[in-house]
């Protein structure tokens, strides 16, 4: 068997025939296809439920409740007509949605959907692949959906969108740093990469997830990172439609343009998915005794959870308004990064002893002090009565001394 | 320091606008109930006895703003008079793709012959059909505003075509706000009053004399009284006492 497919699989334990290959092939035509289904569901879904809480009705024309909606708006997307810019770096200009569209699909080929199945005298697990580095290959991923980004801004041959992406990448990648932080916790909890071992171990019992086990803090700052990592509201400066023209697809038209959003969407889906992977024991949960039925209660509860996640996508983007640039890095270099690698440590050193555990709380606690303290100091190095720099929109000379000057000069 | 349990108040109001009613009117196949006093397409009214009120007098054209309305006068037959004046309007033309729906010319008016109905929602296919003539404008036998077939009419558009009429005062004056003053039209007679107008004026009631006494926007600067006019009016009139006093001691 060769080291690439060494996995935890069964399916591979006895070698590879043409049965094996069907099933693999089935697998990846479901799950892909599946996602894309689920993906114009998800639209739906989203605009239904925004609709709701901005008290609208929402797609309603096209199909039972709208459900067609996407449909209909996918085919007017198609049949537009395609523009590239003059000064367009065309190829790349036509590969850049490509690069963000793929790195979605592909990272949710890790998330397990089920537990396992036996079909036909062949025992296989309900994920699309489970490869030894599991995980990284979500980061990875993430990392070259960047590039879809960057490229797209840097291809289109026009300033704004160059800037925009500029913008969004250093986001993005601001707040990979915390993302890979929390993973690398969760990491160090199960002593293994493959989602499929992470999963494994959480699977007794909701005192076993890893939102538990490992404290809240690291769920809180990975869904916060990974929402500024999808450029979700109220993380969505990247694209800001109510104050920007778009962002880094400004010059996209057509088909496109929906693919853009069709990889923003699918990332939706793919990210609450490695959320209850990662967190909430992705398929685990009550399972009662029914003959021939019980492999499908999995399905249900991961199904059930990853809805539960992207109703809350929805949710945060109906309910809070926008971070400013600044105040956006602000939360990823100032507290997330700070705050997940202390959490980190303080698991790290649990996991070696409870000695080294509280050792390593104790100094944890004391840098974050004295960070808070340098935090504060900065402060008030930037702006208030100590200044050193003048703080923007106010007078660069204080108000003190200009009316010492105005009054010296009265006289 | 605001508490920290705020972020959570958007959270909180996005749950509870998911089970409170629904805002949007799915607007072709439901509408919203029109305002009392909704300024739409022109009707030519009629008096009871069925001559029309238009004397072709032009004022309406003459005030009208977005100059949209066309009106010629001929004097009216000895055996067939059309309007119990001397005139009436031979042609009357309004073009929609002008008018802005200020409702001056029903102010304009002399007769209370042109007046709006709360028709809204028409549209034409070319320029020649946006201009409404007698044949569209003057109401029909039961004193209703015709049913255009293109037109999308809808129950209670055609009440009160002449309800605005009333809100504001007939001739100009404000003494004759709310009171009937004018002969009925055909088929309704005389409309009744709106919802909260009085057929008389209660000044002591609403106190509304004094207000406008005091805000008289519709007075030249000049023609307001000097004790109504604030400190201009206060130096005007200083000024004019210094004035009188200096021309006396030039006198001596």
């Amino acid at each position: 068997m060769s080291p690439l497919l060494a996995t935890g699989d069964p399916l591979y334990a006895f070698g590879v025939n043409w049965a094996v290959l069907l099933i693999v092939a089935v697998k990846v035509l479901v799950g892909f296809g599946g996602l894309l289904g689920t993906v114009t569901l998800m639209i739906w879904y989203e605009r239904k439920l925004i609709s709701g809480m901005q008290s609208r009705i929402g797609p309603q024309k096209w199909g039972p409740f709208g459900l067609l909606q996407t449909l209909a708006d996918g085919i007017k997307l198609f049949f537009k007509e395609d523009l590239i810019p003059a000064e367009a770096d065309r190829f790349v200009f036509k590969l850049a949605p490509y690069l963000a569209l793929i790195p979605a699909l592909i990272t949710f080929a890790i998330v397990p959907i089920g537990g396992t199945v036996t079909l036909a005298g062949h025992t296989f697990l309900l994920q699309m692949a489970d490869p030894p580095i599991g995980i990284l290959l979500l980061l990875a991923m993430s990392g070259i959906s960047v590039y879809g980004v960057i490229l797209a801004g840097w291809s289109s041959g026009s300033k704004y969108p160059l800037m925009s992406s500029v913008r969004a990448s250093a986001q993005m990648i601001s707040y990979e740093a915390a993302l890979g932080m929390t993973i690398v916790t969760i990491v160090l909890a199960t002593g293994s990469l493959s989602t499929h071992d992470i999963v494994s171990s959480q699977a007794n019992g909701v005192w076993h997830w890893n939102v538990i086990r490992l404290g809240v803090v690291p769920f809180i700052v990975f869904l916060i990172a990974i929402t500024a990592e999808l450029n979700r509201p109220p993380f969505d400066v990247v694209e800001s439609e109510s104050e920007l023209v778009g962002g880094f697809h400004t010059e996209y038209s057509s088909i496109r343009f929906a693919l853009f959003f069709l990889a923003e969407f699918m990332n939706v889906i793919t990210m609450s998915a490695i959320m209850v992977t990662l967190f909430f024991g992705g398929p685990a949960g009550w399972v009662p005794n029914i003959p021939h039925l019980r492999w499908i209660f999995p399905i249900l509860w991961f199904l059930g959870k990853t809805t539960l996640f992207c109703s809350m996508y929805i949710w945060f983007r109906a309910a809070l308004p926008r971070y400013r640039y600044d105040q956006l890095m602000d939360l990823g270099w100032k507290k997330l990064i700070p705050l997940s690698l202390g959490w980190m440590l303080i698991v790290a050193g649990f996991l070696i002893s409870p000695s080294w555990g509280f050792g390593l709380a104790a100094v944890v606690l004391l840098s974050s002090l004295v960070l808070s303290r340098s935090f504060d100091l900065g402060l008030a190095r930037s702006s208030g009565a100590n200044a050193v720099l003048p703080t923007v929109g106010e007078r660069p000379i204080p108000g003190a001394v200009l009316r010492a000057f105005t009054d010296g000069e009265d006289q | 320091m605001p508490s920290p349990l705020n972020f959570f108040g958007g959270f909180k109001l996005t749950l509870q606008h998911l089970v409170r009613p629904i805002v949007t009117v799915s607007y072709p196949k439901q509408k919203r109930p029109k305002q009392p006093r909704q300024h739409g397409r022109h009707v030519l009214n009629r008096y009871e006895d069925g001559m029309e009120k238009c004397i072709g007098c032009e004022l309406c054209a003459g005030v009208c703003p977005a100059d949209c309305i066309y009106v010629r006068g001929l004097d009216n037959p000895p055996d067939h008079p059309v309007s119990p004046g001397e005139r009436y309007g031979y042609v009357y033309e309004i073009n929609y793709l002008r008018c802005i729906h200020c409702d001056l010319c029903v102010e304009a008016c002399p007769t209370q012959a042109i007046t709006e109905s709360k028709m809204f929602e028409f549209s034409f296919t070319n320029r020649a059909d946006a201009i409404y003539t007698k044949a569209e404008l003057v109401v029909d036998d039961n004193g209703m505003p015709q049913r255009l077939p293109w037109e999308d009419w809808r129950a209670g558009e055609s009440d009160m075509t002449s309800g605005w009429m009333r809100a504001t005062s007939p001739s100009g004056s404000a003494e004759y706000e709310g009171l009937v003053q004018w002969s009925g039209d055909l088929g309704v007679g005389v409309r009744a009053a709106e919802a909260g107008q009085s057929d008389t004026r209660d000044d002591a009631a609403t106190g509304s004399k004094q207000l406008r006494d005091i805000f008289s926007p519709h007075l030249l600067p000049e023609d307001v009284p000097l004790h109504l006019r604030g400190i201009s009016g206060a130096t005007l009139k200083l000024r004019a006492i210094l004035d009188a006093r200096r021309a006396k001691k030039a006198a001596k």
